[in-house]
């Protein structure tokens, strides 16, 4: 109670200091609000908007307006979307989104229009890869970077031999391919690379072919509906016990508890687990509950973590008119206190951060290590 | 592969296609004997699998859950075709796309107003939870098995339903004359009712079954929908037997194209739908 009245007191006097610039930022946030991705598009959101309260509801004094637009993980709506915020509603800044396939027509926008953009989540590495652009910024990670870190781990495990199984979309192959990269450099070797076409779950004649295959190990990428599937068909089918399973993050992010026990014990790789232990996730973890009244994942992380990049840019400004090419030369050189642990950002604007190591126990991603410190990806094809 | 896999790889195809022959089944009956169009289907798989979800959470015991669910999923049917689709019997095959797909939109927003987005898993019964090993690292789950027998033994009812009963006998009149049916004073609206509800409790109830290892989530209804139309077409529409065994016939190309031509394998299904049309254009079991 005693921090609920510091924090109401210390909201309501913020604004007072910050109250004589009178500019506004318009924030346009492209979120799926709807459809399977809907619960990250509201984390997301709420982590932003999280920042900006904790921040007075200004960000580096300018007063935050935002457009929302649910994006609702359609691709074909998606140029006409983000061309309707930044046209007509005429945002300073973009922010979004979950869909890779929706973030690639956003950052086409963005690109054309020389708009500010920050995506919260979509993973897709032709983002700060081929299509990198000095306008666009990642507060998330790129599909190679936990699935690379993942690599170096399991060759560490002393697996020689493994079998890899994802969806045929470009999210899974990016993960499967950042993977085999690492693991391979370290001496081990992919025996098969597993695909069906996405979102199709019948899994079962795959575990069937690995049992006969033998594999030292199994990585996969799944998230959703397909990784419970998965994680539980694998435990039915007696591999569990046999083989051992790998997977980038998404594997066992919002997906525990409907894994009903199969999960315990899976070790995956991403960039935030559920029981760092800074001060500043402590402080996030606590404000976010009291706000939202639920427990904060690795989506509000994400937009809370590009309002603080935003906020990095506008400082640089002192108040004075929107200038997007000094907030960009601010952003560039940030270095973004985040809950997930400090993060700079790479030249071609995706996050160089560290990738835990995390172990499913009870209903909790327990953080075991550090897989791979401040990893930086690749950006191959980025030219700028 | 080994005999062992070879083995499995059966069973599984076997367990995969009729799960598919139970929903595909319900779809054939309304298209068949209905003439209706239904986009709607793969929702009531859906509607099904979360059925069994609230239910098990409820009651604490899948098979209860499915003893109270199929009921429910039937008188939901029943409904349903009280309210809207008795209204689509005369109409063209464009409306009836356009209302049923507005359906699935409307059930997807209902399911995600009632219980979230979230993923959500159903226990498997006790009884049914262990594997039986065929190797030195392979078991298979004898639910799996369970689903199978199920499946079977309501293909088994659904051809004495439909060959052996009086029941059958006005389903199958009336998929081919309604009017003269009527005339003969059997109450027409009643029976398609009846085949109705009985189409959506199938679906339902595969769901249900698919439930515990399939786990349950938004927009599970799509894919089913697809695969089942595909075998609707490939066994003849309105044939229930032709549906068994197109639904095998996938289940087979299905599973053993995942293992020898994993290139190919999100082709598979269609290239077999493709072949048969080509060598009979009206399904295998083109209603007599």
């Amino acid at each position: 109670m005693m921090q609920l009245t510091l924090g109401v007191i210390a909201g309501a006097l913020v604004p007072l200091g910050a109250a004589q610039a009178a500019e506004k930022i318009k924030v346009g946030l492209m979120l799926p609000y709807t459809g399977t991705y809907a619960s990250l598009g509201t984390a997301i959101t709420n982590g932003f908007k999280q920042y900006v309260q904790e921040q007075g509801g200004k960000l580096g004094g300018y007063e935050v307006e935002y457009s929302v637009v649910d994006d609702e993980s359609d691709p074909s709506k998606a140029t006409e979307n983000a061309s309707k915020l930044v046209k007509r509603d005429n945002v300073d800044v973009l922010v979004g989104t979950v869909h890779s396939g929706v973030a690639l027509a956003m950052a086409k926008v963005a690109r054309d229009t020389k708009t500010l953009l920050i995506i919260p989540n979509a993973g897709a590495d032709e983002l700060t890869g081929p299509l990198c652009a000095p306008n666009v910024f990642r507060s998330s990670f790129s599909a190679w970077q936990p699935a690379y870190a993942m690599g170096k781990i399991v060759a560490e495990r002393g697996h020689k031999n493994v079998v890899t199984v994802t969806w045929k979309y470009s999210f899974g192959e990016q993960s499967v391919a950042g993977f085999k990269e690492a693991f391979e450099k370290a001496g081990g070797k992919v025996a098969k690379e597993l695909y069906l076409p996405f979102p199709n779950v019948e899994f079962q004649p795959f575990l069937t072919e690995i049992a006969s295959l033998k594999p030292d190990a199994v990585f996969v990428f799944f998230a959703g509906g397909g990784a419970v599937k998965f994680v539980k068909d694998y435990d039915a089918a007696g591999l569990k016990r046999t083989i051992p399973l790998y997977g980038s993050g998404f594997l066992t992010d919002g997906t525990i508890d409907a894994m009903g026990g199969s999960g315990e014990g899976l070790l995956t790789t991403l960039h935030y687990a559920d029981n760092l232990t800074n001060p500043k996730d402590q402080a996030f973890r606590k404000g976010y509950a009291v706000a939202y009244k639920m427990q904060p994942d690795v989506y509000a992380v994400q937009g809370y973590d590009a309002a603080q990049m935003l906020k990095t840019g506008l400082d640089a400004l002192k108040g004075a008119k929107f200038d997007k090419d000094a907030v960009i030369k601010a952003m560039e050189t940030a270095k973004i206190d985040s809950p997930r642990g400090a993060f700079t950002l790479s030249k071609a604007h995706n996050p160089v951060q560290d990738i835990y190591l995390r172990k499913v126990e009870g209903r909790d991603n327990k953080l075991v290590g550090v897989a791979e410190k401040a990893l930086a990806d690749p950006a191959r094809g980025c030219r700028m | 592969m080994d005999f062992v896999s070879f083995l499995i790889q059966v069973l599984n195809s076997l367990q995969y296609g009729l799960l598919l022959f139970l929903v595909a089944s319900g779809l054939t009956l309304v298209f068949g004997i209905m003439g209706i169009i239904n986009l709607a289907h793969g929702s009531f798989y859906m509607v099904g699998a979360y059925l069994a979800f609230a239910l098990t959470s409820m009651t604490g015991n899948l098979m209860l859950a499915i003893a109270l669910g199929l009921p429910l999923a039937f008188v939901f049917g029943a409904i349903l075709e009280w309210a809207l689709f008795s209204h689509l019997y005369k109409r063209d095959h464009l409306e009836q796309v356009l209302l049923t797909y507005g359906l699935i939109l409307i059930f997807e927003e209902l399911r995600s107003l009632a219980v979230g987005d979230d993923v959500h898993g159903v226990t498997i019964p006790e009884l049914f939870s262990a594997s039986i090993p065929l190797s030195d690292n392979l078991s298979y789950p004898v639910y799996r098995l369970v689903i199978s027998v199920v499946c079977l033994a309501l293909a088994g009812g659904l051809y004495w339903l439909i060959q052996k009963t009086r029941l059958g006998m006005m389903i199958r009149a009336g998929s081919h004359d309604r009017d003269m049916v009527k005339a003969l004073g059997i109450d027409i609206n009643l029976l398609y009712r009846t085949v109705f509800a009985l189409g959506v409790a199938l679906a339902a109830l595969a769901g249900m079954l698919a439930a515990p290892i399939s786990s349950v989530y938004p927009g599970m209804g799509s894919s089913v929908l697809i695969i089942s139309f595909v075998i609707v077409v490939i066994g003849g529409v309105g044939s229930v037997w032709g549906a068994l065994v197109a639904a095998l016939v996938i289940g087979f190309a299905d599973t053993f194209g995942k293992v020898l031509l994993p290139d190919l394998a999100g082709l598979m299904v269609y290239l077999v739908m493709a072949v048969v049309l080509l060598w009979r254009p009206e399904g295998i079991f083109k209603k007599g």
